[in-house]
């Protein structure tokens, strides 16, 4: 399925707990193209990435999808992954998967898919509670095969990942970008996929 | 629809894998009615004459134990963030969340609710009419719960704080059921009017409760 669909922000900012971590940030991603936020902490990188995802307000600006249905809606095209894994312990892997796959609404059975994604395939009937913390993050980005998307939000994926999985998230963002996906990565650590766009966050005001 | 489906689904099974929830909402409930004979002392009509409300009010508290699980989990490990971009209005997940706490603290709890009334010398063709109030009353006491869970979502300890929010709430509730159960015990009344009155403030909860808890949990979510 190639996607068509492209992000554009102008002039957004954002306030937390009254102070302004970013305003009159504008960009604008084409199909296929990824961004990649960088910043100090606290620069406001994860509140963007909430931003787009429809959980924090905007302190002005505007953000709009272009190329979408008319009546789609910027929260439902995405993935957000962010520092929690969403995964209920007491829910084994395939069960957490086949969760997010039937709530986000994907039109078939990608669960085969999701699970090989991060090869996780041989934890399927494992409690997610009993994952390590790289295992637990893996089932976290499974979400992203779960369902197909075309907007993908990561706040620092890598976070807890070995060096195999390092490669299959590159390989992952890389394969989605080329499908005509959009990509959003917040990220210290550098990642080998080449991202169209690059932002600095917090560059005058950090202390 | 889907979508729907897999929530409540969800919400269910873990429900009953994460225990805790229905296990310890029926284990207060039992002590609760349990322990009043005791206070009490052995009057039998004393007993009888309060059973139906001993009962809802045990009900009511054994209900709000497990109420702060209706949002608190899938606050903690970042569920709800990803709820939210699912195709389903948020005021829809809440529903779906309420829907589940009926179906695995309320009906339960109204199922059992007979069983206890033996040990209140509860009479026996006071039961159907016990039993009915509480089903059609105990959508109103979990959909409510919700707006308290989702207020307190966040806050350390939010039981307590979630048991003052929410009890006032419940008072209506209380009356009418209490006065549709003890119909058959104390007076010539007819049990009609209050059971009517309870659906209604079940439906009025099930329609409004979940627009006010959503609203909760955008703020919380900020």
């Amino acid at each position: 399925m190639p996607q068509t669909i492209g992000l554009a922000a102008h002039g957004i900012g954002c306030q937390r707990g009254g102070r302004l971590l970013f305003e009159d940030l504008s960009f604008n991603l084409a199909p296929g193209e990824g961004l990649l936020v960088t910043g100090p902490n606290g620069s406001g990188k994860t509140s963007l990435l909430r931003q787009i995802a429809g959980l924090l307000p905007l302190a002005g600006g505007t953000l709009g999808v272009t190329g979408a249905r008319e009546d789609a809606v910027l929260p439902e095209l995405c993935h957000y992954v962010g520092h929690a894994n969403a995964a209920k312990s007491s829910l084994t892997v395939a069960e957490n998967l086949t969760f997010w796959a039937n709530f986000l609404g994907s039109c078939r059975d990608h669960l085969p898919n999701a699970l090989a994604g991060f090869g996780l395939a041989a934890l399927a009937d494992f409690p997610a509670g009993l994952l390590s913390a790289g295992q637990k993050r893996k089932l976290a980005l499974s979400r992203l095969f779960a369902a197909p998307r075309p907007i993908w939000l990561l706040d620092e994926p890598q976070v807890s990942l070995d060096a195999p999985s390092l490669k299959l998230l590159d390989g992952a963002i890389g394969a989605h970008l080329a499908q005509g996906g959009i990509a959003v990565v917040a990220s210290h650590t550098p990642l080998k996929t080449k991202f169209a766009h690059k932002l600095t966050l917090g560059g005058k005001r950090a202390r | 629809m889907r979508a729907a489906f897999a929530l409540l689904k969800r919400d269910i099974a873990l429900a009953f894998r994460e225990g805790g929830a229905m296990g310890t909402a029926l284990g207060f409930y039992l002590m609760v009615v349990a322990i009043t004979p005791l206070g009490l002392g052995p009057d039998l009509n004393l007993l009888s004459r309060i059973a139906p409300g001993m009962l809802w009010i045990a009900l009511l508290l054994a209900a709000l134990l497990s109420a702060d699980r209706i949002f608190h989990n899938d606050y903690e490990d970042g569920a709800l963030d990803v709820l939210t971009t699912g195709p389903l209005p948020l005021p829809l997940v809440a529903a779906i969340k309420s829907l589940a706490h009926w179906i695995t603290t309320g009906v339960p709890l109204a199922l059992i609710a007979p069983l206890l009334g033996l040990l209140l010398n509860l009479p026996l063709d006071a039961i159907p009419l016990l039993v009915l109030s509480m089903l059609a009353g105990t959508p109103a006491v979990s959909f409510v719960a919700a707006i308290g869970a989702s207020l307190t979502l966040g806050l350390r300890r939010s039981g307590l704080l979630l048991a003052l929010l929410v009890l006032p709430l419940y008072v209506p509730v209380l009356i009418f059921g209490v006065a549709t159960a003890s119909a058959a015990i104390v007076g010539p009344a007819s049990p009609w009017p209050p059971l009517l009155m309870l659906c209604a403030l079940s439906l009025a909860s099930i329609v409004l409760a979940p627009i006010a808890a959503s609203a909760a949990l955008r703020t919380a979510l900020r």
